[in-house]
């Protein structure tokens, strides 16, 4: 044990010279929640909308046409291995998809340079939360590594109904710890200049909701 | 590093900006002259303040989570070495790196030392209050490395060449047209024509740090909640340049006080809650990162924690002040301080303004040190920021406790002859003759009669400006109107004529009047918690 380590704990124990013992935290905070699943999806889009995502409905057969829509006909945009072709329109001249291979270190990843220049990024989500507007990636293979839902200014996000939640606990219990996780709500802002809110500084300035049934 | 014998035990504070160099009352008073600071001020508090409140509302419970939230911080307080351990453990099982800093020197030098092994000049950084403390980037500068600051007000702060001004919004005290001529300033290839619009504004420090984020290797970080039974750490933020940092580079190295941990991620859905609606009064920031040790291929892989003490341990020492070490540093407490509003965080000398400044900083960095015992004077006592924090942090309690440490360590240590220990002799002696005069319906009556005496030191203005001896304070910011005429004593006299004289015999007995009643008042306290639930939460 290092010298500091041992020096810290044993000020701890010191200082807990009284040995404090507090009672176990009462949580009769909400933990599940009480409302209907349409009620929970609205209240999410809401949100979404809030915080000025772009937020679109649609089923199996529509998805790839928005798809299309959102990239525009001119686009490079990268995918996680594990993206639903189907959710993907049909490669073109001017719009292709490029697989990121989702380890930097193996072959087929994409270089942040190469991920800088991408014009939008296509990814599926694992869960979110109605109440805060909030979309949770936990780095699955439709999600991919965190990089490429960062670099690209454009982030075209899928929420599968099922994966829609009400609370903050009802979306901590569905998370993986051991892997990355990150939570998006709404594009990258700031209130930094007057608590003025501003879309856009560093992560992607465009996010585009796809609710899909 | 100070060491002060509390009788059990001895602490060690900490070092670095915990430190007040001006008494608070000399440094405020020169802010309050600064008419922009306090316009701009003024707007922002308030701006939040409101944003807060309606997005507090929308929680039916609120005050549960309070609830739960301050048990969890104590239940973390008690326990603290148990889950600094567990944290150590599972954080390298999964390839991290743990460091333990005494002090903040010593933190700064593991820092030093880590990023030298990379060989590198320049490094990124997320806003962090831990590096702050430390001074972290003005240590670096002398060591020859450079720390990019990629916040936007951190950014607007170091471009400026200036001192943060709030925990969360540190660039507080600067409106848009100023910012805008920093920017025009500083920035190397901006827009000559960059105009004070926001949005532009944030634009061009996109532009200017995109390189930065793309090439640097190394990071550094504090963290908002590390979390015990996963090793796992998080950061809030709003911008992206957080997840910039935690992502891209090679190296990550993160700065954490040790009372940052929190047992389960069962605990942490509660922080989850409180922190974002409470800071920045949004339902979630757009942006939160959570990472458990390394993961291969997808962010840094050279990952170190920095478990940083610098005084922690001494404000855990002090049954009443240790709660101060539940802040979440979300900054609720100063955008409702009506003396923060005005004084602006400058005023406070430490890395740590407002309230939660004004006790925390003298617990850290030793209430005897510099002018750190001013601190827990400024403050009127109202309460709002008990009201405002979210994990019920009773902070004008702790601040009339460290008041009376204040007031002792004078007393010790001041000197006679005008001096501080003379203005507690004289203190004493007018509380000593309050007590006298109260006591004494005689002497009350004829200490009235001289109120028309007393018109004649107020003058044409009708005010009292400047009293003597220690009550001199008073009037040094304010005046005292005139006193009226004559006594309410006297007039009732006069209108009624002389109460009836008590004879010994009707003497009440107080005790018997204590023991029938007692029951009336815990009835009336029950009555008034029903009906009042910030009364509740007082208790």
């Amino acid at each position: 044990m290092s010298e500091a380590k041992e020096e810290i704990l044993g000020r701890i124990r010191a200082s807990l010279w009284d040995h404090p013992q507090p009672a176990e935290p009462i949580r009769n905070y909400r933990r599940v929640s009480d409302k209907s699943q349409e009620e929970i999806i609205e209240i999410l889009v809401d949100r979404l909308i809030d915080y000025k995502a772009n937020v679109y409905h649609e089923t199996a057969e529509t998805i790839a046409d928005r798809v299309a829509e959102l990239l525009g006909s001119s686009s490079r945009y990268v995918v996680p291995t594990g993206i639903k072709q189907e959710w993907l329109p049909e490669d073109t001249a001017t719009r292709a998809r490029v697989v990121d291979s989702g380890n930097a270190d193996k072959p087929g990843a994409l270089s942040l340079r190469e991920l800088d220049a991408v014009d939008a990024v296509v990814t599926s989500s694992t869960v979110s939360c109605a109440e805060t507007g909030t979309i949770a990636l936990n780095s699955s293979d439709q999600e991919g590594r965190r990089a490429i839902t960062l670099v690209p200014d454009h982030h075209i996000c899928v929420v599968p109904v099922e994966t829609i939640v009400d609370l903050i606990p009802e979306t901590v219990a569905r998370l993986d710890f051991a892997k990355p996780v990150t939570w998006i709500s709404g594009p990258s802002a700031t209130s930094d200049i007057e608590l003025i809110r501003v879309e856009g500084v560093h992560g992607p300035r465009t996010l585009d909701v796809i609710i899909l049934k | 590093m100070s060491t002060t014998a509390l009788g059990m035990p001895t602490v060690r504070h900490g070092v670095g900006n915990i430190f007040e160099f001006e008494p608070f009352p000399e440094y405020a008073e020169k802010e309050l002259k600064n008419e922009q600071l306090r316009a701009n001020l003024g707007f922002a508090t308030h701006k939040i303040r409101d944003k807060r409140a309606a997005v507090i509302n929308e929680l039916p419970d609120w005050q549960d989570l309070r609830t739960a939230g301050s048990m969890i911080k104590q239940k973390v307080m008690a326990n603290l070495d148990t889950y600094l351990q567990e944290f150590e453990k599972n954080f390298t099982a999964k390839g991290g790196h743990v460091h333990w800093a005494r002090d903040a020197n010593e933190a700064n030098e593991i820092a030093l030392r880590l990023i030298r092994e990379q060989g590198v000049t320049e490094v990124n950084k997320i806003k962090s209050m831990a590096t702050a403390e430390t001074g972290l980037n003005e240590f670096l500068e002398e060591h020859g490395i450079s720390a990019i600051e990629t916040d936007l007000a951190e950014e607007i702060v170091q471009l400026g060449e200036d001192r943060p001004s709030h925990i969360l919004v540190p660039a507080i005290h600067r409106n848009r047209t100023e910012i805008r001529d920093i920017f025009r300033k500083k920035i190397e290839g901006v827009n000559p024509d960059l105009s004070d619009d926001p949005a532009e504004l944030a634009e061009a420090s996109r532009f200017r740090l995109r390189e930065k984020f793309l090439t640097n290797k190394v990071a550094i970080s504090g963290v908002n909640f590390g979390i015990a039974e996963t090793g796992t750490m998080t950061i809030v933020e709003s911008e992206g340049n957080g997840r910039m940092c935690l992502t891209l580079p090679e190296t990550l190295i993160t700065f954490m006080g040790i009372e940052k941990i929190l047992p389960t991620t069962q605990d942490y859905e509660v922080f989850l809650q409180l922190l974002p609606r409470s800071s920045t009064g949004e339902r979630m920031n757009p942006y939160t990162s959570m990472w458990t040790g390394v993961t291969p291929g997808d962010g840094p892989q050279n990952l170190h924690v920095i478990l940083m003490d610098n005084g922690r341990t001494a404000a855990l020492a002090d049954q009443v002040g240790r709660q101060a070490l539940h802040c979440i540093r979300c900054s609720a407490c100063m955008n409702v301080c009506p003396v923060y509003e005005r004084a602006g965080g400058h005023a406070y000398g430490s890395t740590y303004p407002g309230p939660i400044g004004a006790i925390l900083t003298p617990q850290l960095g030793g209430i005897e040190e510099q002018y750190n015992s001013t601190l827990p004077f400024a403050s009127s006592l109202c309460g709002a920021c008990y009201e405002a924090c979210p994990v019920k942090i009773n902070i004008p309690d702790v601040l009339v406790h460290l008041r009376g440490k204040a007031v002792d360590l004078e007393k010790a240590q001041g000197e006679f002859e005008g001096g501080k220990k003379d203005r507690h002799i004289q203190m004493d002696a007018m509380m000593f003759g309050a007590k006298t005069l109260f006591t004494s319906g005689k002497l009350l009556s004829l200490a009235t009669r001289g109120l028309p005496a007393s018109r004649l030191i107020t003058g044409r203005s009708h005010k009292i400006s400047k009293l003597p001896g220690i009550v001199g304070g008073w009037t040094d910011y304010r005046d005292i109107p005139e006193p009226p005429k004559s006594s309410f004593r006297n007039d009732w006299k006069k209108e009624r004529g002389e109460a009836p004289k008590r004879v010994g015999g009707e003497r009440v007995d107080l005790q018997a009047l204590i023991a029938a009643n007692q029951g009336k008042l815990a009835e009336a306290h029950a009555k008034a918690e029903a009906a009042n639930p910030i009364v509740k939460e007082a208790k």
